[in-house]
């Protein structure tokens, strides 16, 4: 799982790529809590597009990031969800969380 | 009912085999001529149960992880997930959503969306001797035209 991070006025993209599962969990919680404490956003943009596989290790991730930015005040985004990942997604119920878009353009706001 | 193909394999408690796992299973089950959504279902439970071994059935070491798929004449396919190491003291705990007894990597989602995903799930666990878990998937059986 790659983790690419992009900063500007408030508001931080990441852009996962790859593998969502416990093996790349942890590297890729290391590289999002550490740009999140070092920008501190106000948006935090987590896009999924390039996301092949995901399953209950990226709920942990998703709700980590939720956490972090909650404590800061700030709001969570996830876009560009593929059919998979939203599956795992609608089954742990996060989406009563955070603002999810799903890759078909639809458009879930809490 | 009759089986008409297996497979099992031997892989080692690394998490590098998640990923492995995953692509055995969905290339075994090709055969039966699966929806893209019937490989992602099993393809995620697979992943959950694998996963499952590698976190907590040796918390000491590298262990040993079995995987073994069935398929039946009904085009169901089952599969078994197995380890040999510390077991589960209360599976029924174990199973309930959110509950887990690893650190915040971990979301406790792992046997609801096994549950959620496939159409039968069961675990077999003994404290000391390992855990078994048996999935099952019946995936459709798709009419060609012409």
């Amino acid at each position: 799982m790659k983790v690419t991070a992009r900063y500007s006025s408030g508001r931080l993209w990441l852009g996962l790529k790859g593998e969502l599962d416990h093996h790349g969990a942890r590297n890729s919680l290391i590289i999002i809590k550490s740009r999140i404490e070092e920008l501190l956003p106000r948006d935090c943009i987590m896009d999924f597009t390039d996301v092949s596989f995901m399953d209950s290790s990226g709920i942990a991730i998703i709700l980590r990031t939720y956490k972090l930015m909650n404590e800061l005040g700030g709001r969570l985004w996830i876009e560009n969800v593929p059919t998979q990942p939203m599956k795992v997604i609608d089954t742990a119920g996060i989406d009563r969380l955070v603002g999810i878009t799903a890759l078909s353009g639809s458009v879930q706001r809490p | 009912m009759k089986v008409h193909n297996t497979v099992k394999v031997e892989f080692e408690s690394r998490s590098v085999n998640e990923s492995f796992a995953r692509s055995v299973a969905a290339c075994f089950l090709a055969q039966l001529d699966p929806t893209l959504d019937e490989l992602g279902d099993v393809r995620t439970a697979v992943s959950e149960a694998v996963t499952n071994c590698i976190v907590h059935a040796y918390p000491d070491g590298i262990g040993k992880i079995m995987m073994r798929i069935r398929l039946f004449e009904d085009n169901t396919a089952e599969l078994v997930i197995r380890d040999w190491g510390v077991g589960i003291g209360d599976v029924k705990q174990a199973m309930e959503p959110l509950f887990t007894t690893g650190g915040e990597e971990r979301s406790g989602m792992g046997f609801t969306i096994m549950g959620s995903f496939m159409d039968g799930l069961k675990v077999r666990s003994s404290v000391g001797k390992g855990t078994t878990v048996t999935m099952k998937k019946k995936i459709s059986v798709r009419v060609s035209g012409k």
